[in-house]
């Protein structure tokens, strides 16, 4: 045990009983960040925030919600809305921050695979954050059922019946995640359980283990440019912070953090008091009533992509039921990402898109097939749209299957250090 | 630069998803209808100018009374409202402001041929007739009858402007609730249910879920947006259709103007933010470029 002395002052107090020196320097003042990063690197921290912000803005609302179907739509759109002073606020902060930390998501998604963060080390990274996107969705899903509007009802309708399609044990697993026959009563308390409790949880530590997985690897930078990071840092330590790498995570790091949170909070907050509809659908508005329903059932915006997977197949092949083929492609679309580091061939090539040509062309294709994927995820299955669903659908599997080999041959040709013409 | 080179392909195809998930898909799904017709140049006009106190004995003629109550005038209505549910399918109006915020050319046409006036020629016919008897003319000329019934419903309208909730009440309450301000049917549910299809929804929530432009068309012919509901078209007029659609405001979105209000200060603060966080990030990044 170390020696304990007469403390010079409160924080020496506590250092010789927590280390609370030795935490800071590690955690903040001596954690080692590249220098040549841009903006996309402070999506983490924005990230971080929109969380605090959904956590705090949750307990407000949890004091006022009931979660009984009874109860649910009058305790949020009565009690919470008119009746409690700013329970507006906390319920508009709420619903757009959301959707608005979906958005970031796929920004900080998008930018480590532009910047090849996911693989040769980082591939622990890359899972946790994947596993966070997974427990995000359901996060999402189950909060979204909690007001027992008219889309609360339909999507859990519609989303867990989706698991009657797993061969043998679906039917029963849809009465077993329902808690009964219809999505009723018993439905809607547990995915209460969830969204409060059980998914919290799994989320706060996914995001300790993302965060302790970025210390041994450490962070990628914009040329993917590896360096010893302890010469670096002693250069900064010794006076050299022109000339060094590094720069520690406070203050340097989060000083610019701080600015591209600010920017993001003034886009919410006018988001949350002006323009929230986007995040808020007008039709969560009219109770659930399942004896009407809507003319036109769609998720939230972040998970038109695979639902758009889901209903690309909208015709039988070979004698299998469309549903049967969407329901693979989106049980694949919601894997694959997962396996990212893994279908990357060129193991120990880590560079940015643009300096992997045959990988930026897949990357941009992905990008904007994904973003016709969610649009015509939103618009009625209907005539031309049926066939631009599925040729996007196609195409995100394709791109899929052609990386593994874009990505060997890329690794197969020694020219340009590896990033093949 | 080259961040904001970055910058402007994040806000690119942020701004794409936004307008094909939103703006592009929304007119997709709901089709652009004609604006609201307040002059309902579908029942064309009657043109006949009408004499309050020659209506007011047409009015007693043609037995308006047998059903409809005029309380300002000292005539209650000649049932109760179960009574009434339960003989009409729906409590009949009072007619005390009728004259008031209804229009003029739909209310003549209204009491020559309800059905049609009230759009609900596709749940009415001859062997399920509509409750409210069509009339027929008391001998003289029927165009100047009607027009001298609606003239003494004008002439006895309140003159002092009404309250946002006093033309919902005498517009709406007969089917819809407003819970979320105690206003409940006069109509008896059960009755309702079977005389309407279904239960009329609660409106407390309808404009958050439908929008002031939605329900401004919808109220005004509900069939240019929900082809074959039983609602009828009621015939409001233009300031008495902003007045109903005012109230639902108050009831359903009572916190807009402090929406609004702190939104600006919320935006102000985080501007004000941003810009220390930007002189503190120059200022500490300065030592390390």
């Amino acid at each position: 045990m170390a020696e304990i002395r007469k403390a010079t002052g409160f924080i020496d107090w506590l250092d010789q009983r927590l280390a609370v020196n030795k935490f800071i320097k590690v955690m903040m003042t001596e954690y080692w960040i590249p220098k040549n990063i841009n903006f996309l690197w402070a999506m983490g921290v924005v990230l971080m925030v929109l969380f605090m912000v959904l956590i705090v803005s949750g307990i407000f609302l949890l004091m006022y919600y009931k979660p009984d179907i009874k109860l649910a739509f009058d305790s949020v759109n009565y009690t919470i809305m008119q009746e409690v002073e700013y329970g507006w606020l906390w319920r508009h902060i709420h619903g757009v921050s959301a959707s608005v930390i979906f958005l970031v998501i796929y920004i900080h998604m998008f930018t480590g695979i532009y910047y090849g963060s996911y693989k040769k080390g980082r591939e622990i990274i890359w899972l946790t954050g994947m596993a966070l996107f997974g427990m995000f969705s359901a996060e999402a899903f189950s909060g979204y059922m909690l007001p027992w509007g008219q889309m609360s009802y339909w999507a859990a309708q519609v989303i867990t019946n989706l698991f009657g399609g797993i061969p043998f044990i679906g039917e029963s697993l849809v009465v077993w995640i329902r808690g009964d026959f219809l999505v009723a009563d018993a439905t809607l308390t547990r995915f209460f359980m969830l969204h409060v409790l059980l998914l919290p949880l799994v989320i706060l530590l996914l995001i300790a283990v993302h965060f302790y997985s970025l210390r041994v690897p450490h962070v990628n930078n914009q040329e993917s440019e590896e360096f010893d990071f302890e010469d670096e840092a002693k250069k900064y330590l010794t006076g050299q912070k022109v000339e060094s790498k590094v720069v520690p995570f406070w203050p340097v790091f989060l000083s610019k953090d701080f600015f591209v949170v600010g920017v993001a909070l003034t886009i919410f907050f006018y988001l949350v008091c002006f323009h929230y509809d986007f995040a808020m659908d007008p039709i969560n508005f009219e109770p659930a009533n399942n004896m009407k329903t809507p003319a036109h059932i769609y998720p939230e915006w972040y998970f038109l992509w695979s639902y758009e997977v889901l209903r690309g197949f909208f015709f039988d092949i070979g004698g299998v039921a469309a549903m049967d083929i969407g329901l693979a492609a989106f049980g694949f679309a919601n894997v694959i990402f997962m396996l990212l580091p893994f279908l990357d061939r060129n193991t120990d090539h880590v560079a940015p898109a643009h300096k992997r040509p045959l990988f930026f062309v897949w990357f941009w294709l992905l990008l904007i097939d994904m973003i016709v994927l969610t649009v015509y995820g939103k618009l009625p299955p209907t005539g031309n749209n049926a066939w631009v669903g599925f040729g996007a659908t196609i195409t995100f599997l394709v791109l899929f299957i052609l990386l593994p080999i874009i990505t060997k041959m890329e690794a197969n040709c020694k020219c340009n250090t590896g990033g093949c013409k | 630069m080259r961040e904001l080179k970055i910058l402007a392909v994040v806000i690119f195809f942020t701004a794409v998803v936004y307008w094909g998930v939103e703006p592009f898909a929304h007119s997709q799904m709901h089709p652009h209808v004609a604006p609201a017709d307040f002059a309902f140049k579908d029942l064309g006009v009657n043109s006949k100018k009408g004499d309050a106190a020659k209506g007011a004995e047409t009015f007693m003629s043609a037995g308006c009374i047998g059903c409809h109550g005029v309380s300002s005038q000292g005539m209650a209505a000649p049932m109760d409202h179960a009574s009434a549910s339960a003989s009409f399918g729906v409590v009949p109006p009072d007619l005390s402001t009728a004259g008031a915020i209804y229009d003029k050319n739909f209310l003549a046409a209204l009491i020559k041929d309800p059905t049609k006036a009230l759009k609900v020629e596709h749940k009415f016919n001859e062997s399920r007739p509509h409750p409210m008897i069509a009339f027929f003319g008391l001998g003289g000329d029927i165009d100047q009858e009607i027009a001298d019934i609606v003239a003494y419903l004008q002439s006895i309208a309140p003159v002092t402007p009404m309250s946002d909730k006093q033309v919902f009440a005498d517009a709406c309450q007969r089917c819809h609730d407003i819970k979320y301000d105690k206003l409940m049917s006069t109509t008896d549910k059960e009755a309702l249910k079977a005389y309407m299809g279904t239960v009329p929804p609660d409106l407390s929530m309808m404009i958050r879920s439908k929008g002031t432009e939605y329900l401004t068309t919808f109220i005004n012919n509900p069939q240019k947006q929900l082809v074959g509901t039983s609602m009828p078209r009621v015939g409001l007029s233009e300031k008495a259709q902003n007045q109903v659609i005012a109230y639902m405001e108050k009831v359903g979105d009572s916190k807009k103007a402090e929406r609004e209000d702190l939104g600006y200060k919320l935006i102000g603060y985080m501007v004000l933010f941003t810009l220390l966080a930007y002189a503190w990030k120059v200022k500490i990044w300065r030592e390390v470029h």
